[in-house]
């Protein structure tokens, strides 16, 4: 496979996140322009500083006219991006790449989702015409099929796999409660999430990621430029984006235990980045916790426990914040909700924040120097993954 | 000689006690109990269910035509025959029409294929309604039931047509306007008397033409219970065998009725049996049939009795909300949109035929169906899903999803001899899905927008 990566030659050097939360004074404009500004005043750049664009939304706006008729900009090459949930992190990939590539010195990628304009609760995808025959079931449905596939095949009770997923649920309401940016800031015991009703499979709404509008955005340019904006650049150390084939749908030997396009992006990620042991070679991760079995999976997939052992390293407190390898430190889309073209840019927010040493009360131990962010996009058995790998060394 | 080649009875999985419906209506109900059909079934639907059960019994049949017959036909305008022919796959050169409207319906379609020249399927289906309390809502049913007509030279007949006649007579005993839910009644003694009149008047028609005076099972079907319960008893002899009608299990089945009671009938019956019909519905009409030594090989697992002994309970309320006569909160979820007719023209074979593919180099079955091209060097070959049982890998109960009757069940299934879908479960209760459930494909609508009907599969759990 001749995915080569561009580690350690581009750098992010400005970063803004809003605050997460049902804006309901804001639209996609104002959130844009407040993530915009922010980023552009660490880098200490202005607009027409920056070369090109990139904006994520998966269904907040079209084009990249969704940024520069806000923002004002004259005679900028603006884009529009859109790969599902892994919509913000893809905004990222094509900005690091375009500065990697020698096309320009300075962009932008921002991503924005305004989605508490709906009128429901939860994400709704806009309808795409076709036969009927696509299923119709909610995310948290697809995803709480995990939870009988994972337990069947390890053999870990309903009322302990619960548990599981409650501690997972509790611990990153416990690191949100202490993001001034989180949507939901209140900590939540494991008694009272096992309280709560089901709403898909065993799930409770509470398994489930909030809904939140908010947007981040990211400045980037080529590592040799970095320290010309900022004294503590992030690195990029890795930019993998696998697209499954839908083949779990098809596929009997599929069992619902596991995502197989997060570890292709896993193992691709780490190839680039020269990462050969992620749980010990890493100081954080940022995962796509849309729904608590996610997390439970992902932590296998990618590599931070054995296959069938997450469940244990979960009760053990493994991924708490001051845990062996603290997993979502800002509180996940548990706290933060899921502005879908925003989350990928707010992943890599926390590692700018925790990379710096800027996280204030959630600041964890960054020794080793590494952050990982990882963003999934459609349901088990058909979906898109993204991980990058960030540093705050070069090497 | 000609007849009927193989018959199939459909009887939805629901029952209404019909004791539970007093408490709640005030008025209505009895003893017994009514076929409720789910809210993801309709008269096109119940109908595929039927074909298939009689198809599958007469092997190798390729009729000419399928005569669709019902008073509660899903669209109209445009036919729905159409969707029940491209169900069971049928050629484009099969004509399907409906004959839909009212009860007599049913045996004007089989009429029509006994008289004519080439093989033919005959689809009833009703659902049979009512306001709440009604007679028509407690003593109705709903099913369908399809027989396959021919020649000998078509497939072995298993009931020679023996002859038959009718009588015709224009009066009021029951009616309604078109989109209604219920029929209104003319005073019960008026049509009684009608119909003793048309019935005796047809039957003597038929002995004339027939040369059979006694039938060996006797089947009368009505609208109108009391002139259908003394007519039986005028018309049967010593020896005759009068057949359950299945007023106690189903109920009445309007259009579908006279073909679900002969295939119950044809079901207990022995070879060299006289096998009389007679559906009173706007005047009165009379089949006689003898079985064959062929009958014993027409036989299908999926009997009427097995599926009335099968039945699963529903509560009074969700049996009015099903049909529309209570309306619930919904999901605060958008509604599906409507079907794309250009996508769902490309896609006939997969949507309504469950047609799936297979490559005949690896024998890997895909559903839906692989893009040609995809693979350059795979030969691709139709790979139909509709009779394959299978066995659910993971679940879910989604109650948070839009459906007509929350919660949405679904299930991955794993397809005996290959192929694996993710898809809605039906006829279950979400308490009794598990890993492991035996599950077969059902001909389903999964929602309506905009006027136009999803239909799709689902499965439910194989029963029996």
């Amino acid at each position: 496979m001749s995915s080569h990566g561009i580690k350690d030659r581009v750098a992010i050097v400005g970063m803004g996140c809003t605050r997460f939360g049902e804006h309901w004074d804001k639209g996609a404009d104002e959130l844009l322009v407040e993530a915009a500004n922010e980023a552009f005043a660490t880098a200490g750049v202005d607009k027409d500083g920056v070369d090109a664009y990139w904006v994520g939304t998966a269904q907040s706006g079209m084009s990249g006219m969704l940024l520069s008729k806000p923002l004002e900009l004259t005679g900028k090459p603006v884009v529009r991006v859109e790969n599902m949930c892994a919509t913000g992190a893809e905004a990222l990939r094509q900005a690091a790449y375009a500065v990697a590539s020698g096309a320009y010195d300075t962009a932008m990628a921002i991503g924005v989702e305004k989605v508490k304009d709906s009128g429901y609760q939860g994400l709704n995808a806009a309808p795409i015409p076709n036969d009927g025959t696509p299923r119709t079931l909610t995310a948290a449905a697809m995803f709480s099929m995990i939870v009988p596939a994972y337990s069947h095949k390890y053999g870990v009770d309903q009322a302990e796999i619960k548990e599981v997923l409650a501690r997972i649920a509790s611990k990153n309401h416990a690191n949100g409660a202490l993001n001034p940016r989180a949507q939901f800031r209140k900590p939540m015991t494991v008694e009272s999430l096992l309280a709560m009703p089901p709403v898909a499979g065993t799930l409770s709404v509470f398994d489930c990621a909030g809904v939140a509008d908010g947007s981040a955005a990211a400045i980037v340019v080529r590592a040799e430029d970095a320290h010309r904006f900022t004294d503590r650049p992030l690195y990029v150390k890795a930019l993998s984006s696998v697209a499954g084939n839908g083949q779990g749908l098809l596929d009997p030997d599929y069992d619902y235990t596991t995502f197989p396009e997060i570890v292709a992006c896993a193992a691709d990620a780490y190839r680039q980045a020269g990462i050969t042991d992620p749980r010990r070679q890493l100081a954080m991760a940022e995962v796509h916790d849309c729904f608590t079995p996610t997390e439970l999976v992902l932590m296998e997939d990618l590599g931070f426990a054995e296959r069938g052992t997450a469940w244990k390293e979960v009760l053990a407190g493994a991924f708490d914040l001051h845990g062996d390898l603290p997993v979502n430190p800002d509180g996940g889309l548990k706290s933060f909700g899921h502005p879908v073209g925003a989350s990928g840019l707010r992943m890599m927010f926390e590692a700018w924040l925790q990379l710096r040493g800027e996280a204030g009360e959630r600041q964890v131990d960054t020794a080793r120097g590494l952050a990982l962010t990882h963003n999934l996009g459609g349901y088990p058995g058909e979906m898109v993954s993204f991980i990058s790998v960030l540093g705050s060394a070069l090497g | 000689m000609r007849g009927l080649i193989a018959s199939g009875g459909y009887v939805p999985y629901r029952r209404l006690d019909r004791r539970t419906i007093a408490a709640v209506a005030g008025a209505g109900g009895g003893s017994g109990t009514r076929a409720v059909a789910s809210y993801d079934e309709d008269t096109t639907t119940m109908a595929v269910e039927a074909c298939r059960v009689a198809l599958g019994a007469a092997q190798g049949v390729d009729p000419a035509a399928l005569w669709f017959a019902t008073t509660m036909p899903a669209y109209a305008d445009r036919t729905n025959a159409t969707a029940i022919h491209a169900a069971l796959r049928l050629g484009s050169e099969v004509i399907a029409a409906d004959a839909a409207g009212a009860v007599r319906s049913g045996v004007a379609a089989l009429r029509a294929a006994l008289l004519a020249p080439e093989p033919a399927i005959v689809a009833t289906a009703d659902l049979r309604t009512g306001l709440p309390g009604s007679a028509d809502e407690a003593t109705g049913g709903d099913g369908a039931a399809a027989v396959v007509v021919g020649d000998e030279a078509d497939g072995a007949v298993v009931a020679e047509y023996l002859g038959g006649a009718s009588a015709t007579g224009e009066f009021l005993d029951r009616w309604r306007a078109p989109g209604e839910l219920r029929s209104k009644l003319w005073e019960e003694r008026f049509g009684e008397g009608r119909y003793s009149a048309l019935g005796e008047e047809a039957w003597e028609r038929a002995v004339k033409r027939t040369g059979v005076t006694d039938a060996d099972v006797l089947v009368v079907v009505g609208t109108h219970a009391r002139a259908a319960a003394a007519l039986t008893k005028r018309l049967a002899g010593t020896g005759t065998t009068v057949a359950d009608t299945l007023a106690a299990s189903v109920g009445h089945t309007g259009a579908a009725h006279p073909l679900l009671s002969l295939t119950a009938a044809l079901e207990a019956a022995h070879p060299g049996q006289v096998i009389a019909l007679v559906s009173l519905a706007d005047g009165a009409d009379v089949f006689v049939f003898r079985t064959t030594a062929a009958l014993a090989d027409r036989r299908t697992a999926r009997t009427v009795a097995a599926q009335i002994a099968a039945g699963g309970p529903i509560a009074y309320g969700k049996f009015l909300t099903w049909r529309g006569l209570l309306t619930v909160e919904p999901p605060r979820r958008p509604e599906p949109a409507r079907v794309s007719a250009s996508a769902a023209g490309r896609s006939v074979a997969w949507k309504f035929g469950f047609v799936g593919s297979r490559d005949a180099a690896t024998g890997e079955v895909r559903m839906p169906p692989a893009v040609a091209g995809a693979d350059p060097g795979a030969v691709l070959e139709p790979a139909p899903m509709a009779g394959v049982a299978g066995t659910v890998a993971t679940y879910t109960v989604d109650r948070l999803a839009y459906s007509p009757s929350p919660p949405v069940m679904f299930a991955v299934v794993d397809f005996d001899g290959g192929g694996r879908l993710p898809v809605e479960l039906t006829d279950a209760d979400p308490d009794g899905v598990a890993i492991g459930m035996r599950v077969e494909p059902t001909f389903r609508r999964l929602s309506t927008a905009d006027g136009i009907h999803n239909y799709f599969w689902k499965v439910r759990p194989l029963r029996g």
